[in-house]
């Protein structure tokens, strides 16, 4: 029995790792710009594709290089193309209608299509069949008594937490942070103090959806099959996290995508399985309904 | 601009007269997943309907009541979702004006589309089915493959006998209605023949889920002799992995659902060395399967799983009811009863998954076979079983 709860935080440690990463992504550009951004948990899927096909291509090439080497390769390569993808997305979709002075609402519309240009994109593009991904870590299982844990959950559960502590680091302690910070108290007065306000939404696009592509990696290693909408249900219950955590602020992010993946798994580890986002939501609006804008959150004027 | 505009022209009177001339057709629909969850099943259904087609209309058609018609298949895709399902078999039937139609092949579409089907009249015939409510008390709707309830006490049989197996425990998705039902069926015998309880640890998950730990964290606490999972491949391959992350290095055992070419892309090393209970062992079969298999092959460059040769057999009772009518008037209503009529009579039709008899409720009575996954990768023939 204690076993098996200890073996459950484990899971949840795991599970909630990837919720935290993508709330993340939400929290940065929500800070930035409050532009809920519903293409991140598409981005994580293209991450997650773009690793799949790094890793196959630099497999293909050359055979004999061991599983960690390969990674090393991957990780940087899949963090760079993700977050061109992402500056991409800001760059077509979102830099137009905010120079045009739109509505937060129809950026947000605008967001939503993205996501879904994106899926069915990559439907049309490969086919709806599924992807397998390599394995390039061997996989080791680690047994104390009825308790698992394998190299990769471990290392799942670390990034999590180095990714959380460098982006503190980046928006509490550098100078760009304290610009992205400025732009969310005022973004019309900001360009004024002569901060480049483009290039730093840019830098904030960066960061989001290069952890996203991290993501992305890091869960196709866990669960090696990839398919166009894997990002889309991750997607929405990371965003949850974020506004439960409280949208904006990098600790609710973290916090929060560990709380929802420890409710998943505790729910479904005591009741069946359906009753896992009755339960689930159930808690957080609880949450919600206690304290409004979050754990860390702050009240906004106007939020969406 | 004038000029290009008379070419058209010209063309499309061209495509007109040809569609004239090629009126004597016979339209058949497919109600298949070619997107969604299990996009591989809907491949190889496609695939096989083509190859039974081109064999056909190369022959100048099929010969009805002295007459040959061309055969027509369409393609419709249900993204293997059960209201998509029921709009597919509905455009099928209204707007294609289909005479049957062959699918869908999951349970989880089959069983709505069934309804739909009955309703309106047109004989539907589902390849891969084995959910009972398929075609109960539904006189339109038949099928090409074996029972749940027969393939339940099989794996449960197997299991005792090849894993020396007193306990049991399941994983199942919730929400498809061949997964629930097979799981269950597998719950109440497996406790009948061993007493209750011996059903563990019977868990569930929704079929869009990747994390199984919380499911399987209860089940490996249960320390069953095996697990058994009537899940889809796709599935299969998650469920196994995370499984011996967690520690389990017990058997597993599975259903058809897991006979598929892309399982072992998906699942590698993990799922080599189990078993599962299916429609037919493509490793060592002889006669007309072998011949079928080897054309597939040739043709598409992979060998084709149980639901390709359940779709052939399936297309080809339709296509033997339609030639038993002895003759189609060209009225959609009265050749779809007739259809239906015909093929309700058939009273054995050898097909290259086994020879089906078909009892009243429009369901076959044939053989299972468990297939070892080797470690190359194949599905090896172990054991038949036959009611």
């Amino acid at each position: 029995m204690l076993a098996s709860i200890i073996q459950n935080l484990f899971n949840a440690f795991q599970w909630g790792s990837f919720y935290s990463l993508i709330a993340l992504g939400y929290t940065l550009v929500y800070g930035v710009l409050r532009l809920i951004n519903f293409a991140h948990g598409d981005i994580f899927m293209v991450g997650a594709y773009i690793a799949f096909f790094i890793a196959t291509a630099i497999l293909g090439m050359a055979m004999s290089l061991p599983g960690w080497m390969v990674l090393a390769m991957v990780i940087p390569a899949t963090m760079i193309l993700t977050a061109l993808v992402g500056v991409s997305l800001e760059r077509i979709a979102y830099r137009p209608l905010r120079r045009k002075g739109a509505h937060r609402l129809y950026v947000v519309i605008t967001a939503l299509m993205c996501g879904l240009v994106l899926e069915n994109g990559n439907l049309a593009l490969l086919g709806a069949s599924r992807k397998s991904f390599p394995e390039l870590v061997d996989k080791v299982v680690y047994s104390i008594g009825d308790v698992s844990m394998t190299n990769l959950k471990i290392g799942v559960v670390l990034s999590a937490v180095l990714v959380f502590i460098f982006l503190q680091f980046i928006v509490t302690k550098t100078k760009i942070g304290m610009a992205m910070r400025a732009i969310s108290y005022d973004k019309f007065a900001v360009p004024l103090m002569g901060i480049p306000i483009d290039t730093v939404i840019v830098f904030t696009f960066i960061l989001g959806s290069s952890f996203a592509g991290l993501a992305g990696l890091l869960f196709a290693l866990s669960y090696p099959i990839l398919d166009p909408y894997m990002g889309a249900m991750v997607g929405w219950k990371a965003f949850i996290a974020a506004v439960v955590g409280g949208i904006g602020d990098i600790r609710g992010a973290f916090l929060g995508g560990f709380l929802l993946g420890f409710v998943e798994i505790l729910v479904v580890a005591v009741f069946p399985s359906t009753y896992r986002d009755l339960i689930a939501f159930a808690i957080l609006m609880v949450i919600l309904c206690i304290k409004p804008t979050g754990m860390f959150g702050v009240a906004g004027t106007t939020k969406i | 601009m004038k000029k290009f505009a008379r070419v058209f022209l010209a063309l499309v009177c061209v495509l007109l007269f040809a569609a004239a001339a090629g009126a004597e057709t016979i339209k058949i629909g497919f109600n298949i997943p070619l997107t969604g969850d299990i996009p591989k099943v809907g491949e190889e259904s496609k695939f096989a309907g083509e190859m039974l087609k081109e064999d056909i209309n190369s022959q100048g058609g099929l010969e009805v009541g002295g007459k040959k018609y061309m055969l027509e298949f369409i393609y419709e895709d249900n993204e293997s979702k059960a209201e998509s399902a029921v709009a597919a078999a509905l455009k099928l039937i209204e707007r294609d004006g289909v005479l049957a139609i062959v699918g869908p092949n999951s349970s989880k579409q089959a069983v709505p589309a069934g309804q739909v089907c009955d309703d309106n009249q047109t004989p539907m015939i589902s390849p891969w089915s084995t959910n009972p409510d398929t075609t109960k008390d539904r006189p339109w709707v038949f099928r090409a493959a074996f029972l749940d309830p027969f393939q339940g006490p099989v794996a449960v049989d197997f299991a005792m006998e090849q894993f020396k197996a007193k306990t049991a425990a399941v994983l199942y998705a919730l929400d498809n209605d061949y997964s629930k039902g097979l799981a269950e069926i597998f719950r109440d015998d497996f406790n009948a023949k061993n007493g209750a309880g011996a059903v563990k640890a019977f868990e569930s998950y929704s079929s869009k889920d990747q994390d199984f730990s919380a499911q399987l964290t209860t089940i490996l606490a249960a320390k069953p002799d095996f697990i058994f999972l009537p899940d889809n491949y796709n599935e299969v391959a998650l469920i196994v992995k995370q499984a011996h992350d967690l520690g389990w290095k017990g058997p597993f055992m599975g259903a058809d659902a897991w006979g598929n070419s892309e399982l072992m892309a998906l699942c590698g090393d993990d799922c080599k060395g189990q078993y599962f209970s299916t429609h037919y062992a493509a490793a060592g079969a002889t006669g007309d399967t072998k011949v079928f298999i080897d054309r597939y092959k040739a043709k598409y460059g992979y060998e084709p799983a149980d639901v390709a040769a359940l779709t052939w057999d399936a297309t080809r009772l339709v296509l033997q009811a339609i030639q038993n009518t002895g003759g189609l008037t060209g009225k959609e209503r009265a050749d779809r009863k007739a259809i239906r009529d015909a093929m309700a009579a058939i009273p054995e039709f050898p097909g290259i998954t086994g020879n089906m008899k078909f009892d009243e409720q429009g369901d076959p009575i044939k053989c299972a076979v468990v297939v070892k996954i080797s470690d190359q990768g194949e599905f090896v023939f172990t054991k038949s079983v036959c009611p």
